[in-house]
């Protein structure tokens, strides 16, 4: 008795060492660079199917181009895709190209991970200012494409409240927007009116959401005078009647405070009206059968939404910068960048792109609101490597404004907060 | 623990009788702990003393800056942070809250299904679930439930009889914490049921049979063979489920970052969030070197008084 | 607090039947709705796993949500399996745990039979550092570790020629090793060595056995339950391992099933396929966890005990 235990270790330990020689006989897990020639590329595209596919295509392209390089494709989930950077940059482990989100540039270029870019001229200037990651006059990334936000709503439902429908020429004013939302409030036909989506626990949502209307509101979250202070931005006038509107959407039963966990699943099944949400809900939303994307409000100061999306660096590392650089130009092909926009709802980042992509891209088209909307309303995040510290700062306060915390003091703790980190980096170089 | 043939074998130290037997050679003991000792010296003191030495610099994540020594000055930051103080109270709250609610739930689950059949083990398996499922599928989940039109809410109106209403359970400060209680004691219960039920099998059968045959209750029975048998179980959960209340975080991260209004910030929580999002990595270490020191400060007030107080 | 079988774990002989009596019925009734309330995240999981994204939300309302009714089908699945690598990070998560809990069963059981079983000087001490490396959750100094690991060496060989290379990130060793000794494991063998006693070593020394003889013979075999805690405990940590893969796993070939669930969170997120994924990961823990609590709990010889 009892003697099986020993042996049913022994047994487990023989199991794990087959597998483990079965795992390694088949994985050749090389340690990052591989010979000499190789390019390592990193893409958040992990689980993205369609946009994965079209980066392999490129790099299939790009190696049978030419026969001097092969670049070789690591694919991490998007969730955790800036988690693994960093990690990687603080072991040294970064591979030659890598794509990153917009905002992170800044901070990523001053701490000396990337490269500049060194790519033809005439190639740049074709991309929308949007997609382009310049930080003290250097130009460090360059994107495909980028993504924008809109209004999409229940078109039924704002025909039954006998509301305007906006576009870009001629958004909805403040007023008007906020009647829109009582009208359909009073038709009782909807949980919410407009679902802000603030079910998202992450952090850049909050900041790539809502940080538009405070703009459009006027303020913002750092004095982009100099990147030296958030004082009177973050908490003057105009963020204060922000963090009202914001706080009043929940008081007036226009919003959930808390959204659920997919606040466009409940738009698509009627329980909200309207939902602030993203281009990249495009696809489903022309399988509902009313639905309408539409510019956001003008509060004042023109209406806006956030600008920047994923963008292509070099690291800094890199032993084969010139080949790293020849593979980037190589993508900008208006071919490779029409066939983003054609496969993942995204906004071309050239004109040229948006013309040969066709699927509503075209002049006239469907999807053509996107590309006038960004190129009309489109505001960068701040361009500042302390944008970490700035991003996490403004998400907390917006949850605490949104929860019913005292606005005022939310806004000054938080610039307090900013200002201090900013005199503990000194200005971030800026 | 006790048996036939030692009704008291003594948790530290053998009775007097035979300790110069015991006594071996350190190298021989020490020989035992040492593969242990290494990997732990490699992979937990090193870092740890690194993340300690971390928390006197204003070393950030990633920086162009050399890091520089700062002293106290985290330390004082942290004191007078007021987010600091919250997370402490509401770290506090939930271990005082879920340890000994969590350990009893957990004892009465192994009782019930201790023992051998198809039936109970096909319950313990159920028991079990919560532990093994991905903590992002069962917040989803949660989240629903305690959505205002949620399930918990229906229910509630149900059995009331649409007396009570409910509320949005996770965006109200006083009741966020005590849902986040409710959901991580469902999940972490099945978890310590199996470390109860490992104590339950050390208690000899032949002492329940001897019981039963004097006519002893099943209260009886539980009074003074099962707990006085679950002394060394009793001091493992109790200090295990209490190092993992005062680390919350997990649930916190993907149920509600912290929020309503804080009412939900714990001190783990406030440290990744500085030392992730925030990149304050000197400033993240002096927490979790505070956290350290308060966490160990308990585990051996907890060692002090459930140490064998009844044995000598 | 009640038990129906007081004689838990008794491995006499049958006893004769006993009647079914009001009060077991009640008992099992009573277990069975607890089950209830602790298996509903698997059974929302399962029946979400068959259903579109959309109709996930719109029955999550009601009860509906537990019942496969709608519109149902495989498609899910189909997608999971497109998406992800599943099998691949099945076995990469099969492996990585499996080995963490072989090493970890020995290793930790060394450490607590000197600790428990033996006198030495510097054992209190010993104790003392071990007992201390469990209040301080790993996420805290998760990076401290990523920059040292990075820089730990390694024996490789190339044909004949041994070679030390620097850097663990991206192998399967950084997924295993960090976690072999474990101060849980090592107390909860402590403590259920305590329960032995120690008159059999004793004996085994009179009769002039090693220590590593009477560890391997006597201690262990007798630490059913022990073992049994130890490898759930040492197990369920490795397989739902997130953090530290995504920090130090760069090849999609090595990656842990954890990291599998982050691959359904584009922006649009794909509820169902996240489900059946989630299923496919689940299920395999379940099985493994009634298959092996069946080898070990109530196998105990108590008789052993008895000299």
């Amino acid at each position: 008795m009892g003697q099986h235990l020993p042996r049913s270790i022994v047994k487990a330990v023989a199991v794990a060492g087959a597998t483990a020689m079965i795992a390694t006989g088949c994985a050749k897990a090389g340690t990052g660079g591989g010979d000499a020639n190789t390019l390592t590329l990193w893409t958040h595209n992990g689980g993205n199917k369609a946009e994965l596919a079209i980066v392999k295509q490129i790099v299939k392209d790009y190696n049978g181009s030419q026969d001097q390089y092969t670049v070789d494709v690591k694919a991490f989930p998007q969730e955790s895709y800036n988690s693994a950077v960093t990690a990687a940059a603080t072991s040294k482990k970064l591979p030659c190209i890598l794509d990153t989100d917009a905002p992170n540039v800044a901070s990523w270029a001053r701490s000396g991970f990337l490269a500049p870019l060194d790519l033809p001229q005439e190639v740049v200037d074709k991309n929308l200012d949007s997609t382009k990651g310049i930080y003290q006059e250097k130009l460090y990334s360059i994107g495909y494409y980028d993504a924008a936000l809109a209004v999409f709503a229940h078109k039924d439902a704002l025909e039954k409240a006998g509301v305007r429908i906006p576009t870009v020429e001629e958004p909805w004013t403040a007023a008007e927007f906020e009647s829109a939302l009582d009208k359909i409030k009073k038709s009782g036909d909807y949980d919410h009116a407009f679902d802000l989506g603030t079910g998202d626990s992450g952090t850049e949502w909050w900041t790539y959401g809502y940080s538009p209307f405070l703009q459009s509101f006027g303020g913002d979250l750092i004095d982009r005078d100099g990147y030296k202070t958030a004082d009177g931005v973050l908490n003057g006038d105009a963020a204060k009647k922000w963090a009202a509107w914001f706080r009043g959407m929940v008081t007036k039963g226009y919003a959930p405070a808390k959204s659920s966990v997919d606040a466009f699943a409940d738009f698509q099944n009627g329980k909200s009206a309207m939902v602030w949400t993203g281009i990249w809900n495009a696809g489903p939303l022309g399988e509902v059968k009313d639905g309408v994307a539409l510019p956001p409000p003008d509060f004042g100061n023109g209406p806006k939404i956030g600008g920047g999306s994923w963008q292509w660096a070099v690291s800094s590392s890199c032993a084969k910068k010139d080949a790293a650089m020849d593979y980037l130009a190589f993508s900008l092909d208006p071919k490779y960048l029409a066939e983003f926009a054609d496969k993942q709802s995204v906004v071309p980042a050239t004109e040229e792109a948006a013309a040969i992509a066709g699927n509503g891209w075209e002049e006239g088209g469907s999807k053509r609101f996107f590309l006038d909307e960004s190129a009309a309303f489109a505001e960068l995040r701040p361009i500042t490597p302390g944008y970490p510290y700035l991003t996490s700062t403004f998400a907390k306060a917006a949850q605490d404004i949104i929860a019913g915390g005292d606005a005022d003091k939310i806004l000054d703790k938080a610039v307090t907060d900013i200002d201090a980190d900013l005199k503990a980096n000194d200005n971030y170089g800026n | 623990m006790s048996t036939t043939l030692a009704p008291q074998a003594a948790a530290a130290g053998a009775p007097s009788g035979t300790r110069s037997k015991a006594k071996t050679r350190s190298w021989v003991g020490f020989t035992f702990t040492a593969p242990a000792l290494f990997l732990l010296v490699v992979f937990f003191f090193i870092p740890v003393g690194l993340c300690f030495t971390l928390a006197f610099t204003n070393a950030r994540l990633i920086s162009p800056e050399p890091t520089q020594f700062t002293g106290l000055d985290n330390f004082q930051r942290l004191f007078e942070d007021p987010l600091f103080w919250k997370s402490l109270r509401n770290t506090a709250f939930f271990a005082i809250v879920v340890v000994p609610v969590q350990s009893a739930l957990a004892l009465l689950l192994a009782i019930l299904v201790n023992g051998q059949g198809r039936a109970k083990n096909f319950f313990r398996t159920l028991y079990f679930v919560p532990v093994v499922t991905s903590i992002v599928v069962v917040s989803i989940l949660w989240r629903f439930m305690y959505a205002p039109q949620g399930l918990v809410n229906n229910l509630l109106q149900m059995v009331t009889f649409n007396l009570v209403d409910g509320t949005d359970w996770l965006n109200n400060t006083s009741t966020a914490m005590p849902a986040i209680i409710v959901m991580s004691i469902w999940q972490a219960v099945g978890f310590h049921m199996v470390i109860w039920l490992s104590g339950l099998q050390t208690i000899p059968s032949d002492q329940y049979e001897a019981a039963a045959l004097d006519g002893a209750s099943e209260w009886d029975k539980f009074r003074f063979i099962t707990w006085p048998g679950l002394k060394e179980t009793r001091t493992f959960i109790l200090v295990t489920i209490t190092i993992a209340a005062l680390g919350l975080f997990a649930q916190i991260q993907v149920m509600t970052s912290g929020g309503p209004l804080d009412s939900t910030s714990t001190v783990v929580y406030q440290a990744v969030r500085t030392g992730y999002s925030q990149q304050q990595t000197g400033y993240a270490s002096a927490i979790s070197l505070v956290f350290f020191a308060l966490v160990l400060s308990i585990s051996l007030l907890q060692r002090f008084l459930t140490r064998d107080k009844d044995v000598r | 607090m009640t038990t129906t079988t007081a004689a838990a774990g008794s491995r006499r002989a049958p006893k004769p039947a006993r009647k079914i009596t009001g009060r077991m019925i009640g008992m099992n009734v009573g277990r069975l709705l607890l089950g209830m309330f602790f298996a509903f995240p698997i059974v929302f999981m399962l029946v979400s796993s068959l259903k579109p994204d959309e109709q996930i939300f719109s029955d999550m309302s009601s009860l509906k949500a537990f019942l496969p009714v709608g519109d149902l089908s495989l498609e899910n699945y189909r997608t999971t399996l497109d998406t992800v690598p599943a099998f691949r990070f099945l076995l990469n998560s099969i492996m990585v745990s499996v080995v963490t809990v072989a090493l970890g069963l020995f290793i930790n059981s060394l450490a607590a039979f000197g600790l428990s079983r033996l006198q030495w000087k510097g054992r209190g001490l010993v104790l003392s550092l071990v007992l201390a490396t469990l209040v301080v959750p790993f996420e805290t100094f998760a990076l401290p570790l990523l920059w040292w690991v990075n820089h730990l060496p390694w024996l490789t060989h190339q044909g004949f020629t041994i070679l030390w290379t620097e850097g663990w990130i991206d192998t399967y060793r950084v997924q295993i090793l960090p976690f072999v000794a474990n101060a849980f494991s090592i107390y909860l063998f402590y403590s259920y060595f305590q329960s032995i006693p120690k008159e059999l070593d004793e004996a085994a020394r009179v009769d002039g056995a090693s220590w590593f003889r009477i560890y391997r013979s006597i201690v262990m075999p007798l630490s059913g339950p022990a073992i049994a805690s130890v490898s759930i405990l040492t197990f369920l940590p490795a397989w739902n391992s997130f953090l530290w893969p995504l920090m130090v796993v760069q090849t999609e070939e090595l990656r842990p099933v954890m990291l599998g669930v982050s691959y359904f969170f584009q922006l649009n997120v794909a509820w169902g396929p996240m489900m059946a994924y989630s299923s496919m990961i689940t299920i395999p823990v379940l099985a493994l966890f009634l298959a092996f609590q069946r080898s070990f709990i109530g196998s105990i010889a108590s008789s052993g005990v008895k000299g």
